[in-house]
């Protein structure tokens, strides 16, 4: 991938590498989107997570599971290096994204967020218009003309399911929106951008049944030209859309009496939730865990 | 049986829980501290109010008979009835133009440095500390140092005791306390403002410029607005760097010629001149210059208020 690589790492960069990219792995299939081998990271002198090795494959939603604490978030931070914003954060081993060491030096966060997009589990609106809200993004990415803004805005907030409650008051405050509509709004303020990858933490937590199903079926629909990586605490939505699952626990250390996390299992959906190889899964998909 | 009849809770009579929820027994402490906190803030507003009924009393042959004339007369160290304050206000207010000018870009330019950009380090933290003592210091150390540097040190560019040295003397004095409530601004703002914005691929200044500034604005606008009518009110300083208080050589001098050659005064400085005369005549004219500084600062922290609710920015 030399065009990506060299978009990535600054001085050099060629804005159309990414379409080529995502066909190239598509086609191949043989390079992830992702692939951890021995990430750990710490905070200060805290070890949150340990050994994580991941394959995230393209065009396919990954979902991560695992009980309050045990690191998801901060795994997913990694990939789009949302970590470095955490001063006493420390990334060990190695996360790459397309075959590039994403924690290289030369790597600039700011390209490697461009085409990794991340929605929040707290909704996290501008306190600006709605339409600016969207227009965000694409205006770094130096789209300047009305019309094409316009353009991307409504097809954003469409593929957001939420055009129609919002398209009389494109110019209102976007924190006069309900906390559910807060929440798509950044999902379509992630697609306006097109990355290649969406990452969302926990992004139906706040919503009613109703919302919840529209996302479910616009990650579905999505999904053909993103790669999707959810954490979510249903284990139910964890099922309904995704394709792979990682399962993630808390090993306490008896001796030292820390906690750190660390992933147990990562493999097809149905599989996790039929016949998982660890009894750990099984306890914690079947609710009996403790 | 166990369900609750009307007149039965449990094991309580329905009298005593009538009596127990309607408060029998008073809150007697809590009562005493409302009281006690009460009278505090009694006291604070009486104190003030006295001393603004005592500057109205003391001024009233001047407001009640010549204000207009007042405040377009000159400073008068001989005739109280034709003294007035007009170069004060004009060199108040090109005080404030001057320390506006500077101390505002460059305190917030300091702020966003440290909020945004300096991270945990040592040295910062050490930097944040120090700023935070340097808006303790006496103004009458400012004015040392600003004779020091801006009058004679700098002399060449600043012209010696001119209004110039006189308004870097004051943006100095506010400036930590620019800083400081510039950085409390900043800081208001959620983390997950700035992660929104970096996680559409915005740089650290794109999420600076559009969401993290705009955000801390109405903050930054009233903090640096009240550090303006602090400085309004310094006479110690100013008396060091050349602020005119002889009255006979009155700050009669051109906007120009102040820059250039100095000469110039503001409202306390004069007050602080009009106060050192005798007779109950200047003691009329003093009250006045107090009121018009007073209600000068009055103006200008409503200013700040009204923009703090203008702008206000929710998330
Ligand atoms: N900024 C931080 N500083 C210090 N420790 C942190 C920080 N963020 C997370 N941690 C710790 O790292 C561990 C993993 O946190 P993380 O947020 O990744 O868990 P999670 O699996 O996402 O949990 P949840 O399901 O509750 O969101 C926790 O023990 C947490 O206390
Ligand atoms: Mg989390």
């Amino acid at each position: 991938m030399p065009e990506l690589a060299s978009a990535l790492t600054p001085l050099r960069s060629s804005e159309n590498s990414r379409k080529v990219n995502m066909t190239e792995a598509a086609e191949t299939d043989q390079v992830p989107v992702f692939r951890t081998r021995g990430l750990a990271v710490y905070y200060g002198d805290f070890r949150a997570v340990r050994d994580v090795n991941l394959d995230v494959r393209g065009q396919e939603i990954t979902a991560f599971i695992g009980p309050s604490g045990c690191g998801k978030s901060t795994v997913l931070r990694c990939f789009d290096r949302m970590n470095d914003l955490i001063p006493s954060a420390r990334v060990e081993g190695s996360v790459e994204y397309h075959g590039i060491n994403l924690y290289d030096k030369a790597v600039d966060a700011v390209e490697v967020r461009r085409r990794v997009g991340m929605v929040f589990q707290k909704p996290n609106p501008f306190p600006k218009s709605i339409y600016d809200n969207l227009a965000f993004g694409p205006r770094l990415n130096g789209i300047k003309k009305k019309n094409e803004l316009d353009e991307i805005v409504e097809s954003s907030l469409k593929r957001a399911a939420l055009w129609d409650e919002v398209k009389d008051r494109l110019k209102a405050s976007a924190m006069g929106l309900s906390g559910g509509q807060q929440q798509r709004l950044c999902i379509a303020r992630c697609i306006a951008v097109e990355p290649d990858v969406i990452l969302m933490d926990e992004p139906c937590s706040a919503l009613d049944p109703i919302a919840t199903a529209r996302i479910e079926d616009l990650m579905q629909e999505i999904k053909r030209d993103f790669t999707i990586i959810i954490v979510t605490h249903n284990m139910q939505q964890a099922a309904r859309v995704s394709d792979r699952t990682a399962f993630f626990t808390t090993e306490v250390n008896n001796e030292s009496d820390r906690r750190t996390g660390v992933l147990v299992e990562f493999d097809l959906t149905q599989k996790m939730f039929s016949r998982p190889s660890d009894e750990r899964t099984e306890a914690y998909v079947t609710g009996r865990f403790g | 049986m166990s369900i609750a009849t009307p007149d039965r809770f449990g094991a309580q009579s329905a009298a005593s829980l009538t009596e127990r929820l309607t408060g029998a027994r008073r809150d007697v402490r809590g009562r005493i501290v409302e009281w006690i906190l009460l009278s505090a803030l009694g006291l604070s507003l009486l104190i003030l109010v006295a001393l603004v009924v005592n500057l109205v009393d003391r001024a009233w042959p001047v407001l009640d008979g010549r204000l207009g004339d007042f405040l377009s007369s000159g400073l008068d160290a001989s005739n109280a009835a034709e003294a007035g304050v007009w170069q004060a206000i004009r060199g108040t207010l090109t005080l404030a133009i001057i320390v506006a000018i500077v101390a505002f870009p460059l305190g917030i330019a300091c702020a966003i440095y440290l909020e945004e950009y300096a991270g945990q380090s040592r040295i910062a933290r050490l930097i944040r500390i120090n700023v935070r003592n340097l808006a303790g210091v006496p103004s009458i150390v400012y004015g040392i140092l600003g004779l020091t540097i801006f009058v004679k040190f700098a002399g060449g560019l600043t012209g010696g005791r001119t209004v110039i040295a006189g308004g870097l003397t004051l943006a100095t004095l506010v400036l930590p306390v620019v800083i400081i409530t510039a950085s409390e601004a900043l800081r208001a703002v959620p983390q997950s403002i700035r992660e929104g914005a970096l996680g559409v691929g915005a740089t650290k200044w794109e999420a600076v410029r559009s969401h993290v500034l705009p955000s801390a604005a109405p903050g930054i606008l009233t903090g640096t607005v009240l550090a303006l009518s602090r400085a309004a009110g310094e006479a110690a300083p100013l008396l060091l760097v050349g602020g005119i208080t002889g009255l006979l050589r009155t700050g009669n001098q051109s906007i120009w010629q102040q820059i250039t050659e100095g000469g110039f005064t503001s409202m306390p400085v004069a007050i602080f001149s009009y106060a050192r005369q005798t007779g109950a005549d200047f003691q009329a004219v003093t009250g006045a210059a107090s009121l018009i500084l007073l209600v000068l600062v009055i103006i200008i922290n409503g200013l700040a208020i009204w923009l703090r609710n203008r702008f206000e920015s929710r998330w």
